[in-house]
């Protein structure tokens, strides 16, 4: 253990704290705004600056580690003076914008200012103006609210290993970029958002769709039908103040009746659709001889990055589409003719705790007989800004289900939030469809949890079953690079984009620098998936009823030439860099 | 070139070519031969002087004339007498010579044995100089560093070992222990050259104590302050002295492997490294059991693509391993975690230039040289208002006054003396009230400047301090990396502040926000770049702190320099109307009949100030 003094204050912390981490956890709160635990701990933007005794210069406490005996000041006049200057400067680069930014209430410069009481700015000069990139139908980057803390360039490169974007320039023009300066939508970025969720301003968001979708909802012609997918329940209560990991499906449903949504319908039973279609596949593959290792394919970030990095490896995919794309087509087409609704006049909306969701539903291939799978995704964000948009008093809201006939979906469906859930949710089906009965074992507890990459070897119908499951593309590249030298004997692989699942998608509410440094946020929200789970009466996909009707009425069964059709799509090779 | 595999052969070597080389440095050399060399530094080349070595020899050949020899040599450090050429034994030093100046040199001074006195080069008092060292530019310096550039080609070895080469490193791999080579360094008091004058033998001790299954010794030789060339000049005109205390250090620390980080900018140095690796390899002086002793060291260049934060240790570290070139967080230092990681010397190019004489001389010899604090001698590269300009080098303890007056020549034009700026765009300006200050490290920063890589720029009357600020911070904010707040934002903000004093648009106020800012962000600033880059507002600040206060309260510039604040007047009384002004300006802004005053538009008048230097009365000032 290490003894130091801060602020006066004996302290005892374990070796190798940082002095940030030492403050914090005896209740001193050091301002920071480029640190970002364990991803970016650069000391840049100098705001977390403390004086150490004996000491020239002020040290930097996000990379400082106590050291025995240290007597630290975080608060001396000089040190709010200079880092009140320190801010003022960033701010005097600053276009504030704060009351129509979509930050605005959320953002870590913002609640800087008015932490160190910023009324005026002192240092006014030259703001640096650049062009906002809109092209993708994804993400959108606004330079103009950069302050160049790299917490997305760390994230892209350590978290994701994809490298998207970095420092270009230098001094005050320096500037966050791609290749060439090209827009994202043209590099080999996948979309996966986890920028957004890193950014401490707005200067990376989400493509937004609210208009449009209000648009639909008020035309008085368009048939409007929501589907949500399972980790947006367990999150969009944190935008109304909830505890994190809150399940508040029950008024989550009810304020999209109030939003004026015609039908408002669950992804999991997409999800419990994605199950049946990709269990079949891998056991097909499995006892036919087809391309192993399989891998999912419900992330479209994990699919584009695959595209772009191992278009030879494509075979791996499982051909199935994503949970909510199956689903739209199902709307589009069981549903609309079980309903008598001309299909055309339906609008397909998904709200995801995902930015790929957004490119995902734009690829060509999501459509089927000229009708888009999908119309609009929208994030877990601005489902809560519609909300609140509406006035809806979203606390107090009382519950309500999901719309009949696709309402109940299976525990399976709901753990698809989190990483492994896919997984476990395939090996319920599969196991009982090789080994031919209802198992009542049913939890696989190796595969859940925080770990990036999680193995295991099960024996299903006397068959050794190698299995994997990643989350994060880095963690994705190592098993790629793996099966490319040929030295991987994996049967089944699910593979995440984001860190963690769905449940940390790149289109969940975000959490600041501080909370994502002392809360497991992760853990929280997954939590919360695998207790519905438990409380559902059916965790098993293939017993969902409504969708056991629709494989009967409609799809014959699983793999049928019907479900190709609509649950079904392909994949090619992206280059990497369009200039 | 064959293997030199025993420190017999090499002194065999030594031997007979220091006979042969006798005539570079005894003027009594007693040999019919002689040695014309022609400077082929970087300046000089620029003046044509590889035409001029192509010119001698095709007329030497011509005229079948024996036992002359032309050779190529580094820098002489009169640069502002270049293209340089000197006749050896008897040592004639030919200024400003042209390539069709070669033809009279041969005939009148090696045919006909007379000078060519047009040639000859007269010193500041008006006397006729025909020796080198009997210029006052030469009396005062030391040449320690600079030892052999001059004296030999930098692209033949041999004359390297001739003048004691590689003899350090024999003495160091069969004489000496790793501590012995670190506490000798220690106790020489050398400090590094590069700029903060961090003790050169704790560095060296600090690396050897690292463990590690690697370690690597690096030479930056990122020069990059406005002015500076020294290393420039060692790499072009000796860099087996370099290659040779690389391989010194790599023994004392541990080091199998050097690199060289060079700017890109300096071909004529990268090209003599390369050829000297190149010889050093063949000779068996860089690579596996040199000198049959076992030890093994290599070193490889690495150029630099002329980032001036690349000469920052950690960012040059950085820019080797192929990163963007921004500084890393201190600590871990180099010592401990380099390059790739790994335990790394760094050292810049003129701390290595002193190793092999600290070792061949001892420890003592070089202590004696130099201040309590700081010993042995500086190299400073003197530009500027100042008539000598060049490279000079000079026992630490010499005053600026001794640097810029009786080295430099003092100020042309007749004109104040003002300021000296050291140290770059992290030094300060000097005032005249300290130009007696002994220069060291320490004395240098107590006046609010720093040593810096040596560069030394003289200021006269005519230049606006706050114009100066504004230049260096120009420099600063053009080369930050970008990658902390105050640097980047913070230099940028004081340069506008600066600007907007230059252009008369100053608010009041001005002054106490950048003096402000500017003790801000040295205190906040990630490293030495942002930390420095506000000395020279707070130098100029403290010691020409009246001039600011005029740009900002009454709207002008004292030294009539900043045209946004002073117009051109022709005094009436002193014009005697002869019209020169009036021909010579560029925008026919002066009018005036023949024996009458003549007058300025302001209107049109651009305040080039060409009417001030052509007026043979004194009659125009600005104001």
């Amino acid at each position: 253990m290490i003894n130091l003094t801060i602020d006066g204050k004996q302290v005892q912390v374990k070796e190798n704290t940082t002095i940030l981490e030492a403050a914090r956890q005896n209740g001193i709160d050091i301002p920071t705004l480029c640190f970002l635990k364990g991803i970016n701990m650069a000391g840049d933007c100098r705001m977390c600056i403390v004086e150490i005794e004996g000491r020239k210069g002020f040290a930097t406490s996000c990379i400082q580690v106590a050291e025995e005996g240290m007597v630290v000041r975080t608060n001396s006049p000089e040190i709010l003076e200079a880092r009140k200057t320190i801010l003022d400067l960033i701010l005097s680069n600053h276009h504030i914008d704060c009351l129509t930014c979509v930050r605005g209430g959320n953002c870590e410069l913002q609640q800087l200012a008015k932490k160190l009481n910023i009324r005026e700015i002192e240092y006014e000069g030259e703001k640096l103006e650049h062009e906002i990139d809109d092209k993708s139908p994804a993400i959108v980057r606004d330079f103009n609210k950069c302050v160049l803390c790299r917490r997305c360039v760390a994230t892209c490169k350590k978290v994701q290993n994809v490298g998207a974007i970095d420092c270009t320039s230098r001094g005050f023009t320096s500037t966050i970029s791609t290749t060439y300066d090209c827009s994202l939508n043209d590099v080999d970025c996948t979309f996966c958002g986890q920028c957004i969720q890193s950014c401490p301003t707005g200067a990376l968001r989400e493509k937004e769709y609210i208009n449009e979708v209000w648009d639909k909802i008020n035309d008085g012609d368009s048939y409007v039908v929501v589907q949500t997918a399972p980790a947006v329940r367990v999150a969009l209560g944190e935008e109304f103040g909830m505890k994190i990991g809150t399940n508040v499906k029950g008024k989550m449903v009810t304020a999209l009746k109030q939003l004026g949504f015609d039908k408002v319908f669950d992804t999991n039973t997409g999800a419990d659709f994605t199950i049946m279609e990709e269990a079949n596949e891998f056991i097909e593959r499995l006892t036919n001889g087809g391309v192993l290792p399989m891998i999912t394919s419900c992330s479209p970030g994990w699919v584009r990055f695959a595209e772009k990095n191992y278009p030879e490896l494509l075979d791996h995919l499982s051909t199935c589409k994503s949970p909510h794309q199956m689903f739209g087509a199902i709307v589009k087409s069981y549903f609309a003719k079980k309903y008598d609704i001309d299909p055309k006049k339906i609008v397909m909306v998904s709200v995801m705790p995902c930015i790929a969701k957004k490119y995902e539903a734009s690829r060509e291939e999501m459509e089927v007989d000229g009708l888009r799978d999908v119309d609009y995704v929208l994030t877990t964000r601005e489902l809560a800004r519609m909300i609140r948009q509406a006035n809806i008093d979203f606390e107090n809201l009382e519950d309500s289900n999901f719309d009949d006939p696709m309402g109940e979906a299976t525990g399976a469906g709901a753990i698809f939030g989190t990483t492994g859930g896919v997984m476990e949710a395939a090996l319920r089906t599969a196991a009982d469809t090789l080994e031919g009965k209802d198992l009542k074992d049913i939890e696989y507890k190796e595969i859940r949890g925080e770990k990036g990459i999680k193995e295991a070897t099960l024996n299903i119908a006397g068959k050794e079953v190698k299995i994997a499951v990643a989350s994060s593309l880095a963690n994705a590249r190592k098993i790629m690079d793996k099966i490319k030298d040929g030295k991987c004997d994996y049967h089944f692989i699910e593979i995440m984009a984001c860190p963690g699942g769905c449940v940390m998608g790149g289109g969940q509410p975000i959490k600041d620098s501080k909370t994502r440094a002392t809360v497991d946020v992760r853990k929280l929200r997954a939590n919360s998936l695998y207790s519905i789970d438990e409380k559902s009466v059916i965790r098993k996909s293939h017993e969902n009823p409504a969708l056991k009707q629709i494989y009967k009425e409609f799809f014959g069964k699983a793999g049928s030439h019907v479900a190709h059709k609509y649950l079904h799509t392909s994949y090619s090779k992206k280059e990497k860099y369009e200039i | 070139m064959e293997k030199v595999k025993t420190i017999e052969e090499i002194e065999e070597i030594r031997t007979k070519k220091r006979a042969e080389l006798d005539l570079r440095v005894n003027l009594k050399a007693n040999t019919v031969e002689k040695h014309i060399l022609v400077c082929r530094g970087t300046g000089c080349t620029s003046s044509k002087s590889p035409k001029i070595i192509e010119n001698f020899r095709k007329i030497i050949e011509e005229k079948g004339i024996k036992n002359v020899r032309v050779i190529q040599t580094g820098c002489f450090g009169l640069c502002a007498k270049g293209p340089i050429v000197i006749i050896r034994p008897e040592d004639v030093f030919y200024a400003h010579v042209k390539p069709e100046d070669c033809e009279e040199i041969i005939n009148t001074h090696i045919v006909e044995g007379k000078l060519v006195e047009r040639l000859l080069c007269k010193d500041i008092d008006g006397t006729l100089v025909k020796r080198l060292d009997e210029l006052n530019f030469y009396k005062k310096q030391q040449r320690i560093a600079l030892k052999n550039c001059g004296i030999i080609d930098p692209e033949v070895i041999d004359e390297y070992i001739a003048f004691d080469g590689y003899k350090a490193l024999e003495k160091v791999l069969t004489s000496m222990t790793k501590e012995q080579v670190i506490e000798e360094i220690s106790n020489s008091g050398l400090r590094g050259r590069g700029g903060a004058g961090f003790p050169t033998g704790k560095k060296w001790s600090f690396t050897a104590m690292a463990n590690a299954d690697q370690k690597y010794v690096v030479c930056n030789a990122d020069e990059g302050d406005p002015g500076a060339f020294m290393d420039r000049s060692i790499l072009e005109g000796d860099p087996h002295s370099v290659l040779e205390a690389m391989t010194i250090a790599g023994y004392a620390i541990g080091a199998s492997q050097g690199y060289i980080y060079v700017r890109a900018e300096y071909p004529i140095a990268v090209q003599r490294l390369r050829v000297a690796i190149k010889q050093a390899r063949e000779y068996g002086l860089l690579g596996d059991n040199i000198l049959g002793t076992g030890f093994k060291f290599d070193i490889d260049i690495r150029l630099g693509a002329g980032a001036f934060v690349c000469g920052e240790e950690t960012a040059l570290l950085e820019s080797i391993e192929g990163r963007r070139g921004q500084p890393r967080l201190k600590p871990p230092y180099p010592a401990n975690s380099g390059l790739f990681g790994k335990p790394t010397l760094i050292n810049n190019v003129e701390t290595y230039a002193n190793v092999t004489r600290i070792i061949i001389n001892g420890a003592n010899w070089y202590s004696s040289i130099g201040t309590e604090t700081s010993k042995g001698t500086k190299v400073f590269a003197l530009g500027g208002n100042v008539n000598n300009v060049g490279l000079v080098e000079v026992p630490m303890g010499t005053t600026l006054r001794e640097i810029v007056f009786d080295i430099g020549g003092g100020i042309p034009n007749g004109r104040k003396f003002k300021a000296a700026q050291t140290g770059g765009p992290s030094g300060g300006c000097i005032p005249e009230e300290h130009l007696d200050t002994p220069i060291d490290y320490e004395s240098l920063s107590k006046i609010g400047s720093m040593m810096g890589s040596g560069g030394l720029i003289v200021m006269d009357e005519t230049k606006c301090m706050v114009d100066i600020a504004r230049f260096y911070l120009d420099f600063t904010v053009s080369e930050s990396c970008g990658k902390c707040t105050p640097c980047r934002i913070g230099t940028k903000r004081m340069l506008e502040i600066l600007e907007r004093m230059c252009e008369g648009k100053a608010k009041p106020g001005d002054i106490e926000k950048l003096e402000k800012l500017a003790n801000s962000i040295k205190k906040s600033a990630v490293c030495g770049l942002g930390q420095t880059a506000p000395n020279p507002v707070l130098s100029t600040l403290k010691y020409f702190r009246n001039e600011y206060e005029e740009h900002v309260m009454n709207g002008k510039c004292p030294a009539g320099y900043c045209k946004a604040l002073c117009n051109l007047k022709i005094q009436p009384d002193k014009c005697k109307g002869c019209g020169l002004c009036k021909r010579n300006c560029p925008v026919n802004a002066i009018s005036g009949e023949v024996k009458q005053p003549h007058v300025i538009d302001t209107s049109k008048c651009i305040k080039c100030g060409t009417c001030v230097d052509k007026c043979p009365f004194k009659a125009i000032v600005r104001g």
